[in-house]
């Protein structure tokens, strides 16, 4: 277990290709901390050379009180689940779990003991003896995440690791890995792109966007206060609509860029906007009806047996604005 | 899609029974040639039955051999295409594999330049460099050794061409996996990468058998030594009597001991094919 610190780390690929710039965080003894934003941002990069798996040409990466810049990945006392899982195919789960210790030369009692212990963990115990092309996705999943838990590492570290899992699995999956990380309290560093992935998981998240930090905060913090358009346009569910100041009546304020939840907005007969309703998708709790207020997409949450009228007539709820410079993107304060 | 047409049906087994016929025949005739006597081949009426001497005349191959054409017995040849197809199966398997894993996971000066090197090399078969390897392989006193027949076939473009191409099809985080988990390269080699291409090494290895046992002009090149022979070189030596007529109820008996045991190598091995085929996933 162990804090890990991100000192201006950053990645230039011989090319000339920047993929990661300027990294700077701190995560917490016994932290979870989510790497989230769009494919290409450099999530996974940034993770890969915490792992050692690419090399660092900007900054200095430290585990625990080390410096691990120059040291291979097997020196730096951590454990990867991949996307894929990356199990050895020609192994049975045992012997997956315990390939790691053995190469670490742990005594074979202790291997068993781990094993055993992992395997009741996450209820592989049946399947020791199978072979990975034998477990369902979720069993490798599992297989995978023992393989990292056998080794009592300092830090945990999650390449998506449920992308290839069906959508049910996935919450599944995500609930016993958010369970396990806190029975454990080691140190978790998890990358994806899928922002309910993140919210639900993460101590906090870092908002990436080609390369670079958006934002650093709490699941509620990037929600509520969100740093940039950028930000307030990836985190939440349905994406907030940003529109110019001047289509909202009494706000016209040049140069600003005004984002609203779709839930922040609330029909009413006396409502000052009026949306020129084109589409409605059910979302069974709710329905989502997409439409246009003075030349800007829209979209707003309403009941689910709502029925929008032409022109449908809202409000928006009070201290539910969020402005940006619309020129640097950045959020303005006092919204 | 699925047709019951019984002329269709009987058309097709046919033209199977003629390919079947076709590629039968010559082995049955040598077989039925191995069976008789001396003089039944040399009246120009082929006999389609087996004849009565089969048992004299195969252990007249095993015991002295046809002395005539200073021949060996036939053991002695078996044992040497043995040593042979055995030294350059094995031989190129170990090489390719490991030049293949150099090339796919190190990253050193000109490697791309060494690959393309043994890539070139699959534009020299045997017989276009063998005058200059015979030279190679004389000087270094090497005529009428094992290490003579074996070492200038044992460099192989297509096998390490095949390996690399395997290797390129394994997830890289399988590599990155190990790296994680502690294992140096050749650890990763022996521990994952090996096993992995167990099933490619049997194909590989039935392939290069045949290649070996089968060798020909080389051998005949490189052994003066009666007891170096190779049997497929020695048949030919032994149909190749001057002023007389060649044994040819013998030459067939070597011919079919000949095909036993590549024969022996493909069923053998046939299983490990099939086991490959239905648990192949990477």
């Amino acid at each position: 277990m162990a804090r890990i610190t991100l000192n201006g780390v950053g990645k230039v690929y011989p090319g000339g290709t920047r993929a990661v710039g300027g990294v700077d965080l701190d995560v917490a003894d016994g932290e979870f901390v989510v790497l989230v934003g769009p494919s290409g941002c450099g999530k996974s990069t940034l993770l890969r050379m915490i792992a050692g798996l690419e090399t660092i040409t900007e900054g200095t990466v430290s585990i625990g009180d080390r410096v691990v810049n120059d040291i291979e990945p097997a020196g730096r006392d951590i454990a990867m689940v991949f996307q894929n899982y990356a199990l050895y195919p020609h192994m049975s789960v045992r012997q997956n779990l315990a390939y790691g210790l053995k190469n670490r030369r742990t005594p074979a009692a202790e291997i068993a003991r781990r094993v055993d212990e992992a395997a009741r963990m996450l209820e592989l115990a049946p399947y020791l003896d199978r072979k990975p092309r034998q477990l369902s996705g979720g069993q490798r999943q599992r297989v995978a995440m023992g393989r990292a838990i056998v080794r009592e590492p300092a830090a945990f570290l999650f390449d998506e690791p449920l992308s290839n899992l069906d959508a049910k699995l996935r919450g599944v999956m995500r609930w016993e890995i958010k369970t396990l990380q806190r029975r454990l309290a080691t140190t978790a560093i998890y990358v994806t792109h899928d922002q309910v992935e993140a919210m639900t998981l993460g101590d906090r998240l870092v908002v990436l966007n080609g390369g670079r930090v958006e934002q650093i905060g709490t699941p509620l913090e990037v929600y509520r206060r969100p740093a940039s358009v950028f930000v307030a346009g990836f985190i939440g569910s349905t994406p907030m609509n940003l529109v110019r100041s001047d289509v909202l009546p009494g706000l016209a304020r040049p140069g600003t860029t005004v984002g609203i939840r779709p839930e922040d907005l609330v029909p009413s007969p006396d409502g000052a906007l009026s949306m020129q309703v084109s589409g409605i998708e059910e979302l069974g709790v709710s329905r989502l009806v997409h439409g246009v207020i003075g030349g800007e997409r829209v979209s707003v949450v309403v009941p689910p047996d709502f029925q929008p009228s032409e022109p449908l007539r809202l409000s928006v709820r009070p201290g539910a604005m969020h402005l940006f410079d619309a020129a640097t993107g950045l959020r303005r304060e006092g919204s | 899609m699925v047709e019951d047409r019984p002329l269709l049906n009987l058309l097709a087994h046919l033209v199977l029974i003629v390919g079947v016929a076709v590629v039968a025949m010559p082995l049955w005739i040598a077989f039925v040639a191995s069976t008789h006597g001396p003089n039944d081949f040399m009246s120009g009426v082929v006999p389609i039955l087996p004849g009565p001497h089969l048992v004299e005349n195969y252990s007249r191959m095993f015991s002295t051999g046809v002395s005539t054409s200073g021949m060996p017995p036939v053991g002695r040849m078996l044992l040497n295409s043995a040593i042979m197809a055995l030294s350059i199966s094995i031989g190129k398997i170990a090489i390719s594999i490991l030049s293949a894993f150099a090339i796919v996971y190190f990253r050193f000066p000109l490697r791309m330049l060494a690959f393309w090197v043994i890539f070139a090399t699959l534009m020299l078969p045997v017989e276009v460099r063998i005058v200059p390897t015979y030279k190679v392989v004389a000087d270094l006193g090497l005529l009428n050794t094992y290490a003579g027949l074996s070492i200038p076939l044992i460099a192989s473009a297509t096998a390490t061409f095949l390996f690399r191409q395997l290797f390129l099809t394994m997830p890289d985080e399988l590599t990155e996996a190990a790296r994680i988990d502690g294992a140096g390269p050749m650890k990763f080699f022996r521990d994952i990468l090996l096993p992995l291409s167990r099933t490619n090494i049997a194909a590989l290895f039935v392939i290069m058998f045949i290649y070996g046992w089968n060798q020909y002009l080389w051998p005949l090149l490189v052994t003066t030594s009666s007891d170096k022979y190779t049997i497929v070189a020695g048949i030919k030596r032994m149909a190749d009597v001057a002023d007389a007529q060649p044994q040819w109820h013998l030459v067939m008996a070597t011919a079919i001991l000949a095909v036993l045991p590549p024969l022996l190598v493909v069923v053998l091995m046939q299983r490990l094919f099939v086991k490959g085929l239905v648990e192949t996933e990477k």
